[in-house]
């Protein structure tokens, strides 16, 4: 993959967003893998949970934007649990995901779920999943 | 022993027999679980945006009603709990932000009140050995996976009562109901949650995960503290029986039904026709069902 860096985009509006959204210290990570390695989610992922920091890193926001792993972390902290410097990559996921909707809306649609399902499952799985996935 | 008692949404509903079970064992061992006369959804998942002061205001609300009842509120429900836990303690920690609930919520509240979660009162202030005096109907030679999930272990600096790595409080409990606790390695890995909503298929691979490593570590059974992890872990393997060859399907309990029926209590309410896999067969065939009425 060819990318270009600049001051610009790891200096960018968009990257402080990031941190500011999180708490997180983005240049914190080393990429060390150890939340990569313990996603029980990565085998769906199209970009690992490291990959995703260090994209932040270098400015490359819109990959990032675009990808789908955003939205399939639950929040579940293994990461943060595991991270030798206790970066919590679940917040940056979730500010990544709150830039998307704030910018395009919801990710899900309420009208979308089959009406039985909403009489047979948890409330709390609706109720979380609209808190990550809509605005 | 008085408590006050905060259900939450999903065990006033989906997961009822859980809170039956949970209040019938309880009561039984001497603790009275009060419920809190008024209270409100917690908001089911915890705000990871630092400004998002908004979603702390329910769980706020809670804790302030709890606060007119008690020194101590608990909870069976893990997410719940999660919420709670997390959302006191940052009002405890941040006063600027708490001002600001409070005049949100019409409140004066500095985060006063001690959030547990059931198992952590059982363990603690109850003790696993006053429970296994009262147990009736042991449940000799049942080899059951406890299974934790994330919330009551992550993050561990906020929420753990236990070793995050390898928790232990539900083991514990299932050997004073007279179980053979199986250790596996995945009784702390995350089942998808919320996922499911968005795509099941994904939560079903995780899942898979969980219990295809229970039961090479021997288990005839699961017990798990959180309820929506015992949906997502029974509610799978309808399907994943097509999926996956050969595959085997394993009855997932609420620990609590588990430690009615060992103490004899009437367990016919506790929700057995919710289950995805038949846990009564397993029950009767091994003699732990004690024929509650109606079922």
């Amino acid at each position: 993959m060819r990318v270009r860096l600049s001051a610009e985009s790891v200096h960018s509006e968009l990257v402080h967003r990031i941190e500011e959204y999180s708490g997180q210290d983005l240049m914190a990570c080393y990429q060390c893998g150890k939340c990569a390695a313990g996603c029980p989610v990565a085998f769906a992922m199209d970009m690992l949970p490291s990959q995703v920091i260090r994209f932040a890193q270098l400015g490359l926001v819109d990959r990032l934007l675009d990808s789908k792993t955003i939205w399939l972390c639950a929040a579940c902290q293994a990461c943060y649990t595991r991270c030798p410097k206790g970066v919590d990559l679940s917040r940056i996921m979730e500010a990544l995901r709150e830039i998307v909707m704030y910018e395009k809306g919801s990710h899900i649609d309420y009208d979308d779920i089959p009406p039985e399902e909403l009489m047979e499952w948890p409330q709390q799985a609706f109720i979380g999943g609209f808190r990550k996935y809509t605005v | 022993m008085k408590v006050s008692y905060f259900p939450g949404c999903t065990l006033n509903t989906t997961g009822k027999g859980f809170d039956i079970a949970v209040r019938d064992s309880a009561a039984t061992i001497g603790l009275e679980l009060v419920e809190l006369p008024e209270w409100n959804c917690c908001g089911a998942t915890y705000p990871l945006i630092i400004d998002n002061m908004l979603e702390l205001a329910a769980p706020a609300h809670i804790l302030v009603a709890a606060r007119d009842e008690g020194s101590t509120v608990t909870t069976a429900c893990t997410t719940c709990y999660n919420v709670l836990k997390r959302t006191n303690r940052f009002i405890r920690e941040h006063e600027e932000e708490r001002d600001r609930i409070n005049a949100f919520i019409e409140a004066d509240y500095d985060g006063e009140v001690e959030v547990m979660d059931i198992l952590h009162l059982l363990r603690d202030r109850v003790g696993f050995d006053a429970v296994a005096d009262k147990v009736q109907k042991p449940l000799t030679d049942l080899k059951v996976a406890s299974y934790y999930g994330c919330m009551v272990l992550r993050p561990p600096d906020e929420v753990a009562y236990d070793d995050p790595d390898h928790p232990q409080s539900l083991d514990d409990l299932m050997a004073a109901l007279g179980a053979t606790p199986v250790d596996f390695a995945h009784k702390n890995e995350c089942c998808g949650a919320y996922l499911a909503v968005k795509d099941p298929r994904i939560t079903r691979e995780m899942v898979y995960t969980i219990l295809r490593s229970a039961q090479a570590a021997g288990a005839e059974a699961v017990a798990t503290n959180c309820p929506l992890c015992q949906f997502n872990l029974d509610k799978q393997q309808a399907e994943m029986r097509k999926i996956y060859a050969g595959y085997q399907p394993i009855p997932v309990f609420y620990f609590s039904q588990l430690m009615g029926l060992a103490l004899d209590l009437d367990a016919s309410d506790y929700g057995w026709d919710r289950h995805y896999i038949d846990a009564l067969p397993l029950l009767k065939k091994r003699g732990y069902w004690n024929g509650g009425s109606g079922v």
